[in-house]
């Protein structure tokens, strides 16, 4: 059995920034575990440039970002286990794992940072009828094939949903000489940034059928078409707008999922607007010592916020370890109401907190000229008004730690305010 | 010359092959797929039914109540999954409960063990997910569910282990009548052989065609799933059927043994040119949705990993046939094998192995026979073990399938067993990565990778499922 002070599951940004932060604030005995052959994460497979403006002020690749940190981390001498899977966590932080060279391992670490990442919706998430042919990836899959194997997934390519990773690939396909025939988006709405959309979709001429969804696959061997329908109000398809697009290859990029099955084994309460673990102030889960940070967590549309957070995280989780972090003290929840879907975190110990306070939210839908209002115990604190809000975007929220501390709050709600017509629901 | 050739490498097939292995023969299965298991009865409810449905009196009655009881040992012998988890079938009404009645009846005709007409109460009690409107059911613990490709790929191993003979990629195009038996044409040439099996599934009819008048036709009739998430698994730990009533037989929810829950079929009739047509579509997807909820209420759709569909293949003359032709010697027909047919499986097998007997006028045995396949299942053992295997065989200690937690050494035994995986699907349906929650999206290039480097191919040469279907289309620019 090996102890550890600091177990940090998964070598991606959340895991990297975790680790070094920890170490910087003292915590010498530290491993992070990766299931994949190199550190990065999911950053390795992103070739394209937008990663850092926030943290370092530039415009970076993915590999480029990572690579900042895996220069520090080793700099740092921070120990990593490389194509090693994490098998199970308990409660009491038993951690077991595979590899080929030291085989089964159990390690009992005194903190425990989660940083799995997320998953992709696979073609089931939506039941969309039709064959079972070859040609049907997420496009997370086809950026790996083609970023990091070197192939091609496809000729003439249609997308399924809009989402950052899906209005990338298109880009991508299109420089390798693909045909890209049309990104069909089931919600009226884009879900990825508009950026994307503008780089991506925009200068290649790429239709963009909002309110459209594939409503049948053809094909026996390998994909040959799809039928695309416009979507009504309820997101049915209308009977009578189908179209067939000829096609060797579907893209889905149809929505991301926190990666939480070691969570889960572990015992840790999931909240359901996020499908990542119930977090505090410090990044910490229900189950006192294992924290978790990223992807993981909620899907991050930039990765600077990914490292913020992850920054917080490792530092916590030192904290716990040196014994600094407060644990019976005055708790403040946090609740999403009215057009927010999820509030991060969702519990605030007061003591815990020594500078503003950061509240991360989405959206449930697209908004325009209104207002975000963030009520302490019904009253309010702050307004800020917004000319766009999309769900595809990420909010940040300050608030003063003045306005909370020392004030016996029991609850920060979030709102959208004078949404009127543009609410549609969800 | 061979004895006997099989023709069609399905759950029959292979299970006749087997069982016939027993003896000293000179066998082949001929199968026009590239893998064992890829018609019906790779898509189907794979239950093991009581028995206590078909009509008293035909073949269906008596193999389905005869093979039930066999499971245990070949599933023990093969290392196939297997569970008798029992069966329920729900009434909602006084008309139901009359349905009841007429299943249980036929139960006692039909020899049929311990089953038994509870009450609504009960039922909740053992199931409380299940609509609270129920008014009783019946209950049948034999039961079972059962992984069922798995066993027709375990058969299949266990009967080349013992000297049968598979050829797959190769499809009977014609046959003919000889002095010493019938030559077969295939596209990959000609075989002889003194006897034939014909257990084509829903093709069974054109290879009886090809020796004899038509006799009778196989109607296909698609039927559609839902399977859902693990995380579903709770909503029931029994297979829950529904009284069959003016609207047709109702769906099932049932659990399989991997953990997951499966909803469905519908049933809908094809023309005859469709049997290959394995299509799901909205409208059957809705009506399986729809009907379902009857049963439990809160079925979460919304964790739905995969939808599937399969073909039956439904005789003409309302029973299964199994016989040999009158104008055709040597030739013998297994056909129309419909529901329950994977459960007659073993039966209908032992009959055939009788009807072989009597054919040939005796068979020797072969005492060679090894009754026994063996499966490593990582995730299944002790830590103690699984230190163990790794320790003498690394790549177990490498996970591929993030979802089911399957190692490289696994798939990489799926590639080089008897009868082993040459396709992403193949390694699926053996190993199952691919089969989890990710549906292959982590896994998917991970497998391709260990395919291409163990049988010696290009990454784009290796296919999803038919000889077809490429999954890449070429290098990238740079
Ligand atoms: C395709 C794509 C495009 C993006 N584009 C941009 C962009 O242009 N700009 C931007 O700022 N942000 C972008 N992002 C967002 C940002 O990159 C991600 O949010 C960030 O990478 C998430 O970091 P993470 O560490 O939480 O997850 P990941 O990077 O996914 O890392 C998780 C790591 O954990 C490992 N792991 C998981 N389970 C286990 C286990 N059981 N045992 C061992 N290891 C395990 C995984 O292998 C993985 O390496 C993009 C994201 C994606 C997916
Ligand atoms: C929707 C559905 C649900 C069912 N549920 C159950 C259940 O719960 N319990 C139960 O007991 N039974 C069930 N059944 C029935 C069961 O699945 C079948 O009885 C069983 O799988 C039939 O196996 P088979 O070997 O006869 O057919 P198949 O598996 O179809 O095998 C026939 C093989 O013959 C090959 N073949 C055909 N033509 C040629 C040719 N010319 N040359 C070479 N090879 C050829 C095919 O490629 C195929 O591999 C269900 C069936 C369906 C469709």
């Amino acid at each position: 059995m090996l102890n550890c002070d600091i177990v940090v599951i998964g070598g991606g940004p959340a895991g990297l920034a975790a680790a070094i932060e920890a170490k910087k604030y003292g915590i010498d005995d530290i491993l992070i575990i990766e299931r994949d052959k190199e550190l990065g994460g999911i950053l390795q497979q992103c070739i394209h440039n937008g990663f850092g403006l926030h943290v370092f002020k530039e415009e970076l690749t993915g590999p480029g970002y990572a690579e900042k940190f895996i220069n520090e981390l080793k700099g740092l001498n921070i120990e990593y286990k490389l194509d090693t899977m994490v098998l199970d966590i308990t409660e009491d932080k038993l951690i077991s794992a595979i590899n080929t060279k030291d085989g089964f391992m159990e390690m009992k670490s005194g903190a425990v940072v989660l940083a799995m990442g997320c998953r992709e919706k696979p073609r089931g998430a939506l039941s969309i009828p039709g064959t079972r042919p070859a040609g049907v990836f997420t496009a997370g899959t086809a950026q790996r094939f083609i970023n990091i194997e070197g192939y091609m997934v496809g000729k003439k390519v249609v997308i399924l949903g809009s989402g950052d990773i899906g209005l990338i690939i298109a880009r991508r396909l299109t420089l390798e000489g693909a045909e890209v025939k049309a990104v069909a988006e089931l919600m009226p709405y884009p879900g990825g940034l508009t950026r994307n959309i503008v780089q991506c979709l925009d200068d290649f001429d790429i239709p963009l059928l909002l309110s459209h969804t594939v409503v049948d696959i053809k094909g026996r061997d390998r994909v040959e078409g799809v039928i695309i329908a416009k979507v009504d109000d309820n997101k049915k398809p209308i009977p009578g707008t189908e179209k067939f697009y000829e096609c060797d290859t579907l893209l889905l990029s149809v929505g991301l999922i926190p990666e939480n099955e070691l969570s889960k084994s572990a015992g840790i309460e999931i909240d359901r607007g996020t499908n990542g673990p119930k977090i505090n102030e410090s990044m910490e889960t229900n189950i006192e010592g294992i924290f978790a940070c990223g992807n993981v967590v909620h899907v991050h549309d930039l990765v600077d916020f990914v490292t913020e957070e992850s920054r917080r995280a490792g530092k916590n989780a030192a904290k716990f370890i040196k014994n600094q972090l407060s644990k019976n003290d005055h708790v403040i929840n946090t609740e999403a109401k009215d057009g927010i879907r999820y509030i991060i975190p969702h519990e605030i110990r007061e003591e815990n907190l020594d500078k503003n306070l950061d509240l991360f939210m989405r959206v449930v839908d697209v908004y325009k000229d209104v207002k975000l209002v963030i009520k302490a115990d019904g009253e309010i604190v702050r307004e800020i008004n917004r000319k766009h809000l999309v769900p595809g975007k990420m909010e940040r929220v300050k608030i003063s730690i003045k306005d909370i501390k020392n004030k016996n709050i029991s609850n920060i709600t979030v709102e959208v305010q004078g949404k009127g017509k543009q609410y549609e629901g969800i | 010359m061979y004895d006997i050739t099989i023709i069609g490498a399905g759950v029959i097939g292979n299970f006749i092959a087997r069982e016939l292995s027993k003896y000293k023969l000179n066998l082949t299965i001929v199968e026009k797929d590239n893998d064992v298991s890829n018609g019906t009865t790779k898509a189907n409810s794979a239950i093991i039914h009581g028995g206590y449905d078909a009509k008293p009196g035909t073949n269906m009655a008596e193999f389905n109540s005869k093979g039930n009881p066999m499971f245990d040992k070949v599933c023990e012998e093969l290392d196939v999954p297997f569970k008798r988890i029992g069966s329920l079938v729900l009434a909602f009404d006084d008309k139901d409960m009359k349905s009841l009645e007429e299943l249980y009846n036929r139960s006692i005709e039909n020899n049929i063990p311990d089953v038994e007409i509870i009450d609504g109460d009960r039922v909740v009690d053992m199931e409380p997910n299940i609509n609270g409107d129920v008014k009783g059911a019946l209950y049948s613990p034999t039961a079972g569910i059962i992984g069922v490709y798995e066993l027709a790929i375990a058969l299949a191993e266990n009967a080349i282990d013992n000297g049968v003979d598979l050829k797959l990629n190769t499809e009977v195009k014609d046959i003919e009548k000889t002095d010493e038996g019938y030559k077969i044409f295939t596209n990959d040439g000609e075989i002889k052989s003194k006897y034939i099996i014909n257990c084509a599934g829903v093709y069974a009819d054109k290879i009886n065609n090809m020796v004899a008048e038509e006799s009778f036709k196989i109607l296909p009739r698609r039927g559609e799933y839902y399977v859902l998430d693990k995380s579903a698994s709770y909503i029931t730990n029994h297979v829950i059927f529904q009284c069959p009533n003016e609207f047709g037989k109702g769906v099932l929810i049932a659990p399989t043994v991997h953990g997951n829950i499966i909803v469905g079929p519908n049933s809908q009739e094809l023309n005859d040119d469709e049997r290959n047509q394995t299509q799901t579509s909205r409208d059957s997807l809705e009506y399986i949705k729809k009907t379902a909820l009857k049963s439990i209420e809160k079925i979460p759709f919304n964790n739905t990993i995969t939808n599937f569909s399969g073909i039956r293949a439904e005789p003409s003359t309302g029973d299964f046939i199994i016989e040999e032709l009158e104008k055709a010697k040597g030739f013998i027909n297994v056909a129309g094998i419909k529901s329950p047919g994977l459960s007659s499986a073993p039966a209908i097998a032992q009959h055939v192995v009788r009807l072989v007997q009597e054919i040939s006028g005796g068979l020797e045995e072969n005492l060679a026979f090894n009754p026994r396949r063996k499966m490593i299942i990582f995730s299944k053992l002790s830590k103690e073990e699984k230190a163990e295997l790794i320790k003498k065989n690394p790549r177990y200690g490498r996970i591929i399938c993030r979802c089911e937690n399957i190692t490289e050494g696994e798939i990489i035994d799926s590639i080089r067993r008897n009868a082993g995986a040459t396709t992403v699907d193949g390694v699926k349906k053996r190993v199952r990565p691919g089969a989890g929650r990710c549906q292959g999206s982590f896994c998917g290039p991970r497998v391709m990778k260990i395919l291409a480097r163990e049988l010696n191919k290009d990454m784009e040469e290796i296919v999803k499922d038919g000889n077809k279907s490429n999954i890449l289309t070429g290098k990238t620019k740079s």
